[in-house]
């Protein structure tokens, strides 16, 4: 079994559009959507839930305001200033690091495990897809990044099936870093802008700081010809496969908008051609 | 006293009393939900506008971007570090108390000797202050760079997270540490709605938030617009590329009443000159005059905006934390 995760560094490069692509064209497969902050593959896939559970992990410290003596011990001792001078959490900036509850003289601070997220088990056109959403605000991230990938990881075993298809996360930080541990292979959608390229060759430097092989393709290729060359050449140096170019097209946006996939909404159009040049690429490099 | 608000007096739109009010100026953050819509652009545009007396502040430290467009003559760099525990075990008795503490699992006792595992770390110090023979000291870890320079008239701050490291909300608190109440603060966000982007938006005046009329803009869009809302800060909303997509972003802002108070369509030529490192402001000149409206918008939201209630916003999501 091959894991993909497509990630980018920067944000709206089109990632999720395309593992939709490569949605409408792998076979054995299931998807999951490691971009927990902002999950937007399933808009695309219509997913028909089947399993929805919440995922709780870490802890949120909270005062009992009739044991508290108000000895001031706890505002000492807390390093993210998570409690006000009347002796109030604020949950938000609550680490969850319990050194107050665990100090407290008058035993007076709760520690309730913390619901942050939910996750969710469906089934869609495109075959069985996991995918979840972080609660706003909330910490942990990376976690429920790790345990989406183990319950794909779990059914794709079940299933029997060959491939995870993953939409990452954008940045180089913690969800990212829980995304792409351990996987078969990752591929970067680059964009043929200053930021995209500073942001391409930081998550490039990423990837090989944990050492998973990784992949490069540029979308939107057309906006900047020179700096589309850079990115090949860079991708030369660093003896990474450039598996081709996208152009840019509104067509991406009217698929979305149809919550189609590019290949469903126009597969003979110039962008739809490149995205299938690309996966054939994506095929062979991962012995599909 | 000179500050943003002395410029934004040139183009007559504040009173004497604003100026006034304005003494400790103000801080608008640029956020998202998705990616790519063009924080960056608002962001740099918006600070070049408004000419002098304004810091523009970075803190999307995972994919620093701004400075590509901004080109800051970098005076100092300098590393951040922080808090993990340092060991020394000669004295440790391995009793176990720092493994008992670790929320994170960052610290174990194994045969006799204490693991540290430094990139797990929290730096909460429960560690240290729980050790009874004195065996853990405050050390630390770098965490990244902070950067400060000017351009022309523009101080301009932003934090680099080390490639590999998890833990960016310190440096963004370190980013936002250089907030000067003299001067008008903007800050370019992280994309997303968990612990970075809140570590930007938290304490901020206004909350100007950037989409796109797509689909995944929307449904990004009311996870941020969840995100104020537990901050409690108000809002308003830039829509990018405005003419491709459809509508639901529109009747979206209509029915929750969030102002909409820039469009900008997709040109080509914007998006070539963007790739370039190029500033809108710069190409086409026009946009000066609108970005200095936007600000003016905002300036009057922040005051008259009532929050929360103004907002016919439900509870956004379930999971969220909510007081």
């Amino acid at each position: 079994m091959k894991e993909l995760i497509v990630i980018s560094g920067k944000g709206g490069t089109g990632k999720t559009s395309l593992i939709a692509s490569f949605a409408s064209l792998a076979e054995s497969k299931i998807l999951c959507d490691a971009d927990v902050d902002a999950a937007d593959l399933h808009l695309l896939m219509d997913p028909h839930i089947s399993i929805r559970a919440d995922f709780k992990s870490g802890h949120i410290a909270n005062i009992d305001r009739n044991k508290c003596s108000e000895c001031g011990l706890c505002l000492d001792l807390c390093k993210f200033s998570a409690i006000s001078n009347d002796f109030k959490v604020n949950p938000i900036d609550c680490e969850g690091c319990g050194v107050c509850v665990y100090f407290c003289p008058e035993k007076a601070i709760d520690f309730p495990e913390n619901t942050c997220g939910q996750w969710f088990y469906a089934e869609t056109r495109f075959g069985p897809m996991v995918h979840a959403r972080l609660g706003i605000a909330e910490e942990n991230s990376g976690k429920l990044v790790t345990f989406v990938r183990q319950e794909s990881k779990r059914l794709a075993d079940k299933k029997d099936l060959d491939l995870i298809l993953t939409d990452g996360p954008p940045g180089v930080g913690c969800p990212v870093i829980a995304s792409i541990g351990g996987a078969s292979a990752v591929l970067i959608v680059a964009e043929p802008t200053l930021s995209g390229i500073h942001d391409m060759e930081r998550v490039v430097q990423l990837a090989n700081h944990f050492n998973v092989p990784a992949m490069l393709c540029v979308n939107k290729f057309d906006l900047n010809y020179d700096l589309t060359l850079d990115i090949e050449h860079f991708a030369k140096d660093e003896g990474m496969s450039c598996l081709g170019r996208i152009p840019f097209d509104p067509i991406f946006t009217e698929a979305m908008v149809k919550g189609q996939t590019l290949i469903e909404y126009n597969r003979e159009s110039k962008a739809g051609h490149a995205v299938k040049e690309i996966w054939n690429a994506l095929s062979n490099k991962l012995n599909l | 006293m000179d500050g943003a608000w002395g410029a934004v007096a040139v183009y007559g739109v504040v009173s004497k009393n604003d100026l006034i009010e304005r003494r400790f100026g103000m801080i608008i953050s640029i956020a998202s939900g998705k990616g790519g819509t063009g924080k960056t652009t608002v962001a740099t545009n918006l600070a070049r506008s408004m000419g002098c007396n304004v810091q523009l502040l970075d803190c999307d430290v995972e994919e620093p971007n701004a400075h590509l467009f901004i080109h800051p003559s970098f005076e100092e760099t300098e590393p951040f570090f922080m808090p993990v525990p340092e060991v020394n075990e000669t004295r440790c008795t391995f009793c176990g108390k720092c493994a008992d503490i670790c929320q994170f699992k960052a610290i174990a006792v194994v045969n006799e000797h204490v693991l540290v595992f430094e990139e797990l770390c929290h730096g909460c110090g429960g560690c240290w202050e729980v050790c009874p023979v004195g065996a853990i000291q405050e050390g630390r870890r770098k965490l990244g760079v902070i950067q400060r320079g000017q351009s022309n008239g523009i101080e301009f701050i932003h934090g680099r997270l080390r490639v590999g490291e998890a833990m960016s909300p310190p440096l963004i608190k370190k980013v936002r540490s250089f907030e000067n109440p003299d001067k008008l603060t903007i800050i370019d966000a992280p994309p997303g709605t968990s612990c970075p982007v809140i570590a930007s938006m938290k304490d901020t005046d206004f909350v100007l938030l950037v989409t796109e009329p797509t689909p995944f803009g929307l449904h990004d869009l009311k996870l941020a617009v969840g995100a104020t809302q537990i901050l409690d800060i108000p809002l308003g909303l830039v829509i990018n590329r405005s003419d491709l997509g459809d509508d639901r972003v529109r009747k979206y802002a209509l029915q929750r009443r969030l102002p909409i108070l820039m469009e900008i369509p997709f040109d080509r030529q914007i998006a070539e000159a963007y790739s370039r490192g190029e500033m809108l402001v710069d190409v086409i000149p026009q946009w000066k005059d609108r970005f200095l409206r936007l600000y003016d918008q905002i300036q009057h939201l922040s005051k008259h905006q009532t929050l929360n209630t103004k907002y016919q916003t439900q509870r956004p999501s379930l999971t969220a934390r909510i007081w």
